[in-house]
């Protein structure tokens, strides 16, 4: 089990243990975290699991894959830091790994 | 007023095959998208895509699978609805009667809503005064080019459509195109084309730049954009044009008076009836106790909420189960000689 923890756009903090194996999408929607709305279910189609991560984090965590990048550009307020979350996968290495929650997902 | 058996809400593979099942009994039926394609998220979302569990498929893609459920259909007249979105639904007397957003009406027993996740609705801009000019000189869709003609046009976005629309629109209007990043996601040879009219100052390019502010009183008078290192430009412009795709949107079934938990809508697992007599939920958008989000959960769904159907559809007539194999009248329906 590994700490995640999801800040929303109106600062709440949601810290949660996540199975290692499962993506940090997944973590969300099985804590109940509002904010995450994962559409396709994990298929990186819609791009309503975006995440901004923190600096100290981002580079941290593998790198995007192709087709993941193209997804950002129809997220809602894509910045530098953006990642899809269903294309983050918890393990040890990502424990107390920080994501905040944009105000919406599209 | 369209009248039917039963409508279906949506046509994707679940709406597809539930209608299969309707005309398999004996029952008619129409069907109704908010997408102008047959498909829903199999089409929209990811047409080559390959998919390894459909039953007695080991491989297809969103495309193939939407392909065949329309072969399996081509034996029955089935009346499609497309680009329409289904904005009410409304009791009367023993009928539903249903109406779209283009004022198709339909009245009919059964509703089956197999919407997925809701409908397909242009994504739009974060910028919240945007919605002071939809539709007037924000857009999300052309329907009539010629209204951007000698015109400064805006467009926002790094896939195809952004790119066609650049590239037609900049023979008769000022064009600039703006993107998030240098890399653009369309086809590869628009792209080349973009960058070739960039240079000959056909199109302003402006990339690594997003949307910050919008201006303008009445009318749009310029649009402030920005960049990553907090650099801001402002672009003098008639019109703005965002192309970012679609997002599926619950709308207005959250309106039906239907028990709905975390965008999806509880139904028994008998009929897949919801808590208003005559109006189902099959596919991703339902949810029961062990809800699985698979397609061959909803050709299950469908299969069962057709059965459902055909009591309200024809009250005074006894349904009996029959096999596909064994039938004569379900070859007659679907068109075999012989036996």
């Amino acid at each position: 089990m590994t700490k995640i923890t999801y800040v929303t756009h109106d600062n709440q903090i949601h810290t949660v243990e996540v199975q290692n194996g499962l993506t940090v999408m997944e973590g969300a929607v099985q804590n109940d975290i509002p904010g995450i709305d994962a559409d396709c279910g994990g298929g990186m189609a819609c791009a309503t699991c975006h995440v901004y991560v923190n600096d100290e984090w981002f580079d941290k965590i593998p790198a995007k894959e192709d087709g993941e990048e193209d997804m950002l550009d129809m997220a809602f307020e894509p910045k530098k830091n953006s990642r899809l979350s269903c294309q983050i996968i918890v393990s040890d290495d990502l424990d107390g790994l920080k994501v905040n929650i944009p105000s919406k997902q599209g | 007023m369209n009248k039917t058996d039963a409508l279906i809400i949506g046509a994707g593979p679940t709406g597809l095959f539930t209608a299969h099942q309707l005309k398999i009994i004996g029952l008619d039926c129409e069907i109704v998208d908010n997408l102008d394609k047959i498909g829903g998220q199999c089409i929209e979302l990811y047409p080559d895509k390959p998919i390894y569990d459909i039953p007695a498929v080991p491989e297809c893609t969103g495309e193939e699978l939407t392909n065949n459920l329309i072969n399996q259909l081509k034996p029955f007249k089935i009346k499609f609805h497309l680009n329409e979105r289904v904005d009410e639904v409304k009791r009367e007397e023993d009928n539903w009667v249903v109406k779209t957003n283009n004022g198709t009406t339909f009245s009919t027993p059964n509703v089956i809503i197999a919407g997925g996740v809701g409908s397909f609705e242009p994504r739009k801009f974060p910028v919240k005064e945007c919605e002071k000019f939809e539709n007037k000189s924000v857009l999300y869709s052309i329907k009539d080019k010629s209204i951007f003609q000698g015109k400064t046009v805006t467009i926002f976005g790094g896939g195809d459509s952004a790119l066609d629309w650049a590239v037609e629109l900049s023979k008769n209007s000022k064009v600039n195109l703006v993107h998030r990043r240098d890399d653009f996601r369309g086809a590869q040879a628009t792209v080349d084309k973009v960058h070739d009219l960039a240079k000959k100052g056909k199109i302003n390019l402006y990339t690594k730049y997003q949307m910050n502010s919008i201006k303008g009183e009445k009318q749009l008078e310029s649009i402030d954009i920005k960049n990553d290192d907090k650099e801001t430009k402002t672009l003098k412009t008639d019109y703005a044009l965002g192309f970012f795709g679609l997002i599926m949107q619950l709308g207005p079934i959250a309106d039906w008076g239907l028990n709905i938990d975390k965008k999806t809508v509880e139904v028994d697992t008998e009929k897949f009836e919801t808590n208003q007599k005559g109006i189902y939920a099959v596919g991703d958008i339902c949810s029961y106790p062990g809800k699985l989000k698979l397609i061959l959960s909803g050709f299950h769904e469908g299969a069962l909420a057709a059965r459902a159907c055909f009591k309200l559809a024809r009250p005074n007539e006894k349904y009996r189960f029959e096999f596909t194999t064994a039938s004569k009248t379900i070859k007659g329906r679907l068109g075999i000689k012989g036996d």
